[in-house]
């Protein structure tokens, strides 16, 4: 059974249509990098995949439910453009109201754990709206990891990460790799992402340009695929 | 028990949010007194009129203020597109705005428990002659404009003008609840039978239960579809 699958799925907005007659297919435990170009339809696909959106017409199946799927949902890990935690809670506050939603057995340890993992455990208590941005990134990301997610969903997740959180992103989509979990996202950092992907799919205007292994020649130079399937 | 779960959770997290900030709670309670205090000024407290204008007065200031507290109900989730997190999370949609319904009722009612004794002590009205019963018909008015008020935050939480929308649509939607609390609370506070207007109370119940099954129905097109 694939993690994702996507069949004839079109997204207009208006008259306008943002992806069109599309069909992808993700496979347990691969990491496909989504490429192209601003307004390309990255952020219209994943906003699917998670559910946040309906598709105009086509249907998408996460481990062979809808994306409405309760249980579906319960396997996703979102980052999207915005950080997701409540600036007026504590770093502990926001992990646990997550933890409580995603009905972990104990969402105190789990909380405990990810605060650990990413070094916030001695800010735990203090409110989100006092935290640099690096820490408010990391608290994003424990967010996103809380409940062991079988089915990542990052959207452009190294933008704006410092060094520090960029490390500790990489190691955590290695590790959750490793353990089987399947990693969609989309990317213009091609660098950092090609580190990890074992699959990419370039969209050009909301149709698939390329799908399948990640080329070869997309390790030395990351903006071949691009330059081959891409826009002029 | 796991849907009782999700509402408690979201319910507790908007309260405690909302008490942090307290952002709509500062605003509904000054605007409420500032009106009910204004008001007094401009009609005579001790003429029998106060008493015949009480239940209207009292429900424009609550649904007013209250319109401060509900337009925050779905707008509080976006900041860090913290929405997006809840929705593509297993939490039923259903829960998610039940939750939210019930911590706008209990900030409204806290307006409402605030604006009670001052209206008493500006319109130097005795407002305790059928306490029960006016804290009954208080408990139904606010649900149902709780309902009805979540409903249209979570439809109008992605426009810019929300906050002018809100009322626009809220309001004429609310007119029989309102009518029905307006109505029962002149009634209560001039100490007359709640017996002679059970039409009104059961227009009232009517209402909440109607807009809550309809709502919670439509809750998971209005946030995804």
């Amino acid at each position: 059974m694939s993690a994702l699958r996507a069949t004839r799925l079109w997204k207009y907005f208006g008259e306008y249509p943002a992806l069109r007659n599309l069909d992808l297919e993700v496979q347990p435990g691969t990491c496909l990098s989504l490429l192209g170009r601003n307004g390309a339809g990255k952020t219209t696909l994943l906003r699917l995949f998670a559910g946040l959106s309906d598709p105009s017409e086509g249907t998408v199946e996460l481990f062979g439910k809808s994306s409405r799927d309760g249980e579906a949902r319960r396997r996703i890990g979102l980052i999207g453009h915005g950080i997701a935690v409540y600036d007026e809670l504590t770093a502990e506050e926001n992990l646990l109201l997550f933890g409580r939603l995603y009905n972990l057995p104990d969402p105190h340890k789990s909380a405990s754990e990810w605060l650990e993992r990413t070094n916030l455990a001695n800010v735990k208590d203090s409110p989100v709206r006092e935290f640099s941005r690096g820490m408010r990134q990391r608290l994003a990301v424990a967010r996103a990891f809380l409940h062991e997610p079988s089915l990542l969903l990052l959207d452009e997740p190294f933008t704006s990460l410092d060094d520090r959180a960029i490390a500790l992103l990489q190691s955590l989509l290695k590790d959750a790799l490793a353990g089987g979990a399947t990693v969609v996202m989309s990317t213009h950092q091609l660098r950092e992402a090609m580190e990890l992907s074992t699959h990419v799919a370039l969209l050009n205007r909301g149709k698939l340009a390329f799908n399948g292994a990640r080329p070869a020649e997309m390790l030395a130079d990351p903006a071949w695929l691009y330059r081959t399937h891409g826009e002029a | 028990m796991r849907f009782l779960q999700q509402t408690y959770t979201i319910a507790a997290k908007d309260l405690r949010s909302e008490f942090r900030t307290k952002e709509s709670l500062n605003a509904a309670a000054s605007f409420a007194l500032v009106i009910l205090l204004l008001f007094s000024f401009a009609v005579d407290p001790t003429g029998p009129m106060v008493r015949e204008m009480s239940g209207g007065l009292l429900w424009i200031v609550f649904s007013f203020a209250g319109a401060l507290i509900l337009n925050r109900a779905f707008a509080r989730e976006l900041p860090n597109d913290c929405l997006d997190a809840l929705i593509s999370s297993p939490i039923s949609p259903a829960a998610l705005y039940l939750g939210k319904a019930i911590a706008s009722f209990l900030l409204v009612l806290l307006i409402e428990v605030l604006c009670y004794p001052a209206f008493g002590l500006f319109y130097d009205i005795n407002w305790t002659n059928n306490l029960p019963y006016l804290i009954l018909v208080s408990l139904l008015g606010t649900w149902s404009m709780s309902v009805v008020g979540t409903m249209f935050s979570a439809l109008t939480v992605n426009l810019r003008l929300r906050e002018l929308m809100l009322p626009m649509l809220v309001y004429p939607t609310m007119i029989p609840a309102l009518m029905a609390a307006m109505k029962l609370t002149t009634v209560l506070i001039s100490g007359e039978p709640l017996s002679d207007n059970m039409i009104w109370l059961k227009l009232l119940i009517g209402f909440g239960i109607i807009f809550t099954a309809l709502a919670v129905a439509l809750v998971e097109y209005i946030l995804v579809g």
